[in-house]
């Protein structure tokens, strides 16, 4: 049986992880190679690094560091930001990143996915998405790495998830902007309504505080990978621990 | 020291697969050289990508007649595998593999799953061989993909996710991997480095 994921996220500024609460303040946790080598050992499924500053200020990912993680890590990880065009797309990958994460520039380019999921295949595209509730709707916002720069797309998130997936995505990750750094909870209803839909494979992410949270989303919401920073980066959570206690609810897990 | 040639099929973890073996203190070649190929110790297909685009790349360099005439240790990994096989679905059409191994690689039916298979499953031993040596039967490793073989003669283990399907095949100095040993942490090591300590 396929196991659930755990990923840490390091959201990473000018080469250094960082991380803000609700998208903002962002405080300085610590070096790429270092904390990705630490989670690997403590049991990480796959980590994520969003590049955060790089959408905002129109610069690529430095495929450097890349390289050093791919070097020192032995299991998957993505790299997101910044990444709008096969060639940025082709660098990363060739650098040793195994899957790449696409958000705002998908949204200013729909026609992106198609093009990076022709060229790669859809198993290694993921779409990003940031969701934000208002009322009893669920929009989707771009450009969230700076909160100036932060734009409503007046997309509805379920559509966009099914256009995205329709044009190629291989995976979502969706990001719930409310629950973001709260710590209060993943967006449960949120997450069940856009299971339904979602027909590749779907990763919570934003609210993660406790490890009851991470054995609610599995055991509620039928997601394949729950995504969390702060938790891990502060090691409010061993990673190791966490599993252990999610295989203790029987949720299957690689231990 | 061990040479080991990591055939460059142009496709994107050939990094990632040169790392692992660095890890294991080895320093691969990366090449399309086929009288390099010819001469190394062990040689590694590797493959994330579109199938024809690496099928096209392996017969414009002849690669793909010198694949067929090895008699040391090869392994194909993931899309890598797959073009080891007669033939390979795609997108609804059907093209033309290596032939090293008999039958066709189809469209994996996940039943009610989310496709791709990605993430972490299980290895469910089917014979033995040295390539599975110090590695528990049930052990994770990491898959990402929307392909697979059906099981048979050459099946060493078995995955389930839907429907079984073969995750390590062997067809006398020919082994194939759907994982990624590369990025399937000690388990995927452990496998890498029996490859390279098969006796030949």
């Amino acid at each position: 049986m396929l196991a659930k994921r755990i990923i840490p996220c390091l959201d990473v500024r000018n080469g250094r992880v960082v991380k803000g609460v609700q998208f903002k303040n962002h405080e300085d946790v610590g070096d790429i190679v270092e904390l990705a080598s630490r989670y690997a050992e403590e049991g990480a499924d796959e980590l994520v690094f969003y590049d955060i500053g790089a959408s905002v200020g129109n610069k690529s990912i430095s495929p450097q560091w890349i390289s050093r993680v791919s070097r020192c890590i032995d299991i998957p990880f993505c790299v997101a930001g910044g990444i709008d065009s096969i060639e940025s797309a082709c660098e990363r990958l060739e650098a040793g990143a195994d899957k790449i994460s696409i958000n705002s520039p998908a949204l200013l380019r729909p026609n992106l996915i198609n093009e990076l999921s022709a060229a790669f295949g859809n198993q290694c595209i993921v779409v990003g998405i940031d969701t934000f509730q208002e009322g009893n709707k669920y929009r989707v916002k771009s450009f969230t790495g700076d909160p100036k720069k932060t734009k409503e797309t007046g997309r509805i998130t379920k559509e966009w998830v099914q256009e995205v997936i329709s044009r190629g995505a291989g995976e979502v990750v969706l990001n719930c902007m409310n629950k973001d750094g709260v710590k209060n909870g993943y967006d449960i209803d949120q997450l069940n309504d856009i299971r339904q839909i979602c027909s590749v494979p779907l990763i919570a992410s934003g609210g993660a505080g406790t490890i009851q949270h991470f054995i609610d989303v599995f055991n509620i919401t039928n997601v394949d990978g729950a995504l969390a920073a702060s938790v891990f980066h502060k090691s409010l959570i061993n990673i190791n621990y966490l599993k252990s206690e999610l295989k203790e609810s029987k949720i299957e897990v690689r231990l | 020291m061990m040479n080991v040639a990591i055939v460059d099929t142009g496709v994107a973890n050939i990094s990632s697969v040169k790392f692992a073996l660095e890890r294991l203190s080895i320093n691969p070649l990366i090449t399309n050289n086929t009288d390099l190929i010819k001469k190394s110790d062990r040689v590694i297909l590797p493959g994330v990508g579109s199938a024809p685009h690496a099928m096209r790349r392996l017969k414009s360099e002849g690669i793909d007649t010198v694949l067929k005439m090895l008699k040391q240790p090869v392994m194909g990994i993931c899309l890598g595998m797959q073009i080891l096989y007669e033939y390979l679905e795609e997108g609804g059409s059907s093209i033309e593999g290596l032939g090293l191994l008999k039958g066709k690689v189809k469209l994996l039916n996940t039943k009610q799953n989310p496709s791709p298979h990605m993430g972490w499953n299980k290895l469910n031993f089917s014979k033995k061989d040295c390539l599975l040596n110090g590695v528990k039967n049930g052990s994770y490793v990491y898959f990402v993909h929307s392909y697979a073989a059906d099981l048979s003669n050459f099946t060493l283990a078995k995955t389930n996710y839907g429907n079984d399907f073969s995750s390590i095949v062997k067809k006398n100095n020919i082994y194939g991997c759907q994982f990624h040993p590369e990025r399937s942490s000690s388990v995927g090591a452990n496998i890498l480095k029996n490859f390279l300590e098969l006796k030949t």
